[in-house]
């Protein structure tokens, strides 16, 4: 790689995939955010205040903390994990809903509405909501409300009114397409925050630049620790986001691999996962082509994983773009590996994961081992567990 | 082209107006359509409209929503609703048939094994809701070059520049929503649509099918008056919805509606 990456082109596109593929109703506002994005990500005065807020209020920079018991035990690369999950709202999620909730404002728009899966972006929304006193609605399917319930009342308490979707799967994806129907029914004053690098241009390109910091934060961190770029980066993907986040500022640095880590759910071989990278196929949906979940008629196929936030049938175009081109590597991890990485962090550093990221932390665990003791992982800790008690209680057959 | 340009040559010259009933294919069961269809030509409907239904329908309101998912539960897809457009063929040679549905399954089956499937039902015309003109290049050039026409959308919030853009790239009509947001929703203002179809004339000769909106005989014929086509759409699948026991009895009602638009349109 000589030339600089520059992707994606003016109309999104990163090869095939990415692109507007949206009804004509919503044309507009897609051209008038893309107008608005292009110009305040070059405006200092903007710039100046994202960078304040993610100081002052998530409390950024973020730890690169070098797990050092974590990786004596696995006995390989230095381990080294990116704390998102000392971001405020307990997750990277923060970082993309500052930044999109100051450009509605710029934009004028007195109403924010989102999708949210776990709950960690809707919590994440509904804070910035609080804060620049803007009306909030939440999307989330039914399914999620009802296992996610903690984050429903901290959506709640935060002032944003909270519409469980019941149509289709009555997940993520559904929820998605309702808030894709409100913002075409009230396009004048709202601005849809989508949480993850998918949906039409500009969403992928924009929310991959605000997650971008938790990257350039983890690259200049590194040579400042250990004195060189890490070997490898590992992150969980679902939409991707935090992943994207991490690996973008590492692109042109052709010797950092990057491995982003699907939920394989069940199993692969059972078809009861949510890998579209590493199972999937190309298609459209939600604004972009990308790899998707979807059968032999089109359809889009339900998803599991023991994790709400990956349970996703489609992945951020870039990334689908990156496996193709080879930049990116992408691997699975099921839900009893994925508990195998909640517990190992847990127990040896003090630090309970998201179950989202415990999928990157199983995966560390089967890669530090096979990688020489001079060489290093940073894994991306997107979010902390404390949103997962109950589903591991549960599991492990206590009621809180 | 297809079947489309004459039917509106046609029209126009009668001083008429194209009725243009969307159902969705295979709801409330696959062997439901195809009477209907037939049905629905002799109530008047010079277009049909055919919905491919869809597991994500993210333009659609809660009526269509439902009648997608009553069809996906018997399997119904694009395959099937080709199936259907064929069946309807073999004793209809005139009335044309336009399927309206999102990319995805179009995306899955390959854009050339589609325009290929789609000639061979017959069908005239293609709507594809979630592809703008910007991505649609390769598509409409496989349609048109087999007669087949692609119809894109234009909504109350589209630019003179957006129409020119339809004008070059679409053929058959243009699919005016007359209302902002999803199917199915919100109240007619006629004023408003009568400005914006002007406006949007000044940059196309396509024929302009109006949509979003229409219930019943009234607002078919301020619809009629307007455009050059009424496209009706929830009102029929309501019917379908309160008669889920009865399709009989949904289809009879649906035939009502029909000859009442058809009706107040024409006088």
């Amino acid at each position: 790689m000589t030339e600089k990456y520059n992707m994606p082109d003016a109309r999104g596109h990163f090869g095939i995939y990415g692109g507007i593929f949206v009804a004509e109703t919503l044309m507009p506002a897609i051209t008038e955010l893309n107008s608005a994005y292009q110009h305040y990500m070059n405006d200092a005065e903007f710039v100046a205040e994202l960078d304040k807020d993610m100081q002052h209020y998530v409390g950024r920079p973020s730890p690169l903390y070098h797990a050092e018991r974590w990786t004596k035990e696995l006995g390989g690369a230095q381990i080294y994990l990116k704390r998102e999950d000392l971001n405020h709202t307990g997750s990277h999620k923060i970082n993309n809903t500052v930044g999109q909730a100051l450009l509605a404002k710029r934009m004028g728009k007195t109403r924010i509405i989102a999708e949210t899966g776990a709950g960690q972006h809707g919590v994440a929304t509904a804070t910035v909501a609080a804060r620049l006193g803007l009306e909030c609605v939440i999307y989330m399917g039914a399914v999620d409300v009802a296992r996610q319930s903690l984050n429903v009342y901290r959506m709640k308490l935060l002032g944003a009114t909270v519409v469980a979707v019941e149509s289709g799967s009555k997940t993520l994806k559904d929820a998605l397409n309702e808030a894709l129907r409100d913002w075409v029914t009230n396009i004048d004053d709202t601005f849809y925050i989508i949480g993850t690098v998918a949906g039409p241009h500009p969403y992928p390109a924009m929310v991959r630049d605000f997650q971008a910091i938790l990257g350039r934060e983890a690259k200049a961190q590194c040579l400042a620790q250990a004195g060189k770029l890490p070997n490898a980066l590992v992150a969980c993907v679902g939409g991707g986001s935090n992943a994207m986040g991490l690996f973008y500022p590492f692109i042109d640095d052709a010797d950092v691999k990057m491995i982003g880590v699907e939920a394989a759910g069940d199993g692969i071989e059972t078809g009861r996962h949510s890998a579209p990278l590493c199972a999937g196929r190309p298609g459209v949906l939600h604004g972009n082509r990308t790899y998707l979940m979807s059968d032999d008629d089109g359809e889009i196929i339900e998803t599991h994983s023991i994790s709400a936030g990956l349970d996703y049938p489609g992945v951020g175009p870039e990334h689908a773009w990156l496996k193709d081109s080879g930049r990116a590597q992408y691997v699975n991890i099921t839900d009893d590996e994925a508990l195998g990485g909640f517990y190992a962090l847990t127990r040896m550093e003090g630090i309970i994961p998201a179950l989202e990221s415990s999928h990157a932390m199983a995966y560390v665990m089967k890669l530090a081992p096979t990688m020489k003791s001079d060489e290093i992982i940073i894994v991306n800790l997107s979010g902390r567990g404390d949103k997962d008690m109950q589903t591991m209680a549960r599991r492990e057959g206590i009621e809180l | 082209m297809s079947r489309l340009a004459g039917l509106f040559a046609e029209l126009a010259q009668k001083n008429r107006k194209a009725l243009i009933p969307f159902v969705t294919a295979g709801d409330p069961n696959p062997d439901f359509t195809v009477p209907l269809m037939h049905a629905m030509v002799g109530a008047g409907a010079d277009i049909i409209e055919l919905g491919v239904p869809f597991s994500d329908p993210m333009a659609d309101g809660p009526v269509i929503q439902r009648a997608s998912e009553r069809a996906l539960a018997h399997h119904q897809s694009l395959r099937t609703t080709l199936a259907i457009a064929t069946e309807f063929r073999k004793t209809n040679g005139h009335t044309p048939v336009v399927i309206m549905g999102y990319l995805n399954p179009v995306e899955i089956m390959g854009y050339e094994k589609f325009a290929d499937a789609v000639q061979a039902a017959g069908v005239d015309g293609v709507l594809t809701v979630d592809l703008p003109p910007e991505e649609a290049a390769e598509c409409a050039e496989l349609l048109k070059a087999r007669d087949v026409d692609p119809i894109f959308l234009l909504a109350p919030n589209s630019t003179p520049e957006r129409v020119k853009i339809m004008d070059a790239i679409g053929s058959g009509y243009i699919y005016y929503v007359s209302l902002k947001g999803v199917t199915g929703a919100g109240h007619l203002n006629s004023a408003e649509v009568e400005t914006k179809l002007t406006e949007i004339r000044a940059n196309t000769k396509l024929p302009l099918a109006v949509g979003f909106g229409v219930k019943d005989a009234e607002t078919a014929k301020i619809i009629g008056n307007l455009g050059d086509g009424v496209v009706v759409g929830s009102a029929l699948i309501k019917e379908i919805e309160a008669n889920l026991q009865n399709p009989a009895q949904a289809k009879q009602a649906i035939i009502g509606l029909l000859t009442s638009m058809r009706h107040a349109m024409d006088n």
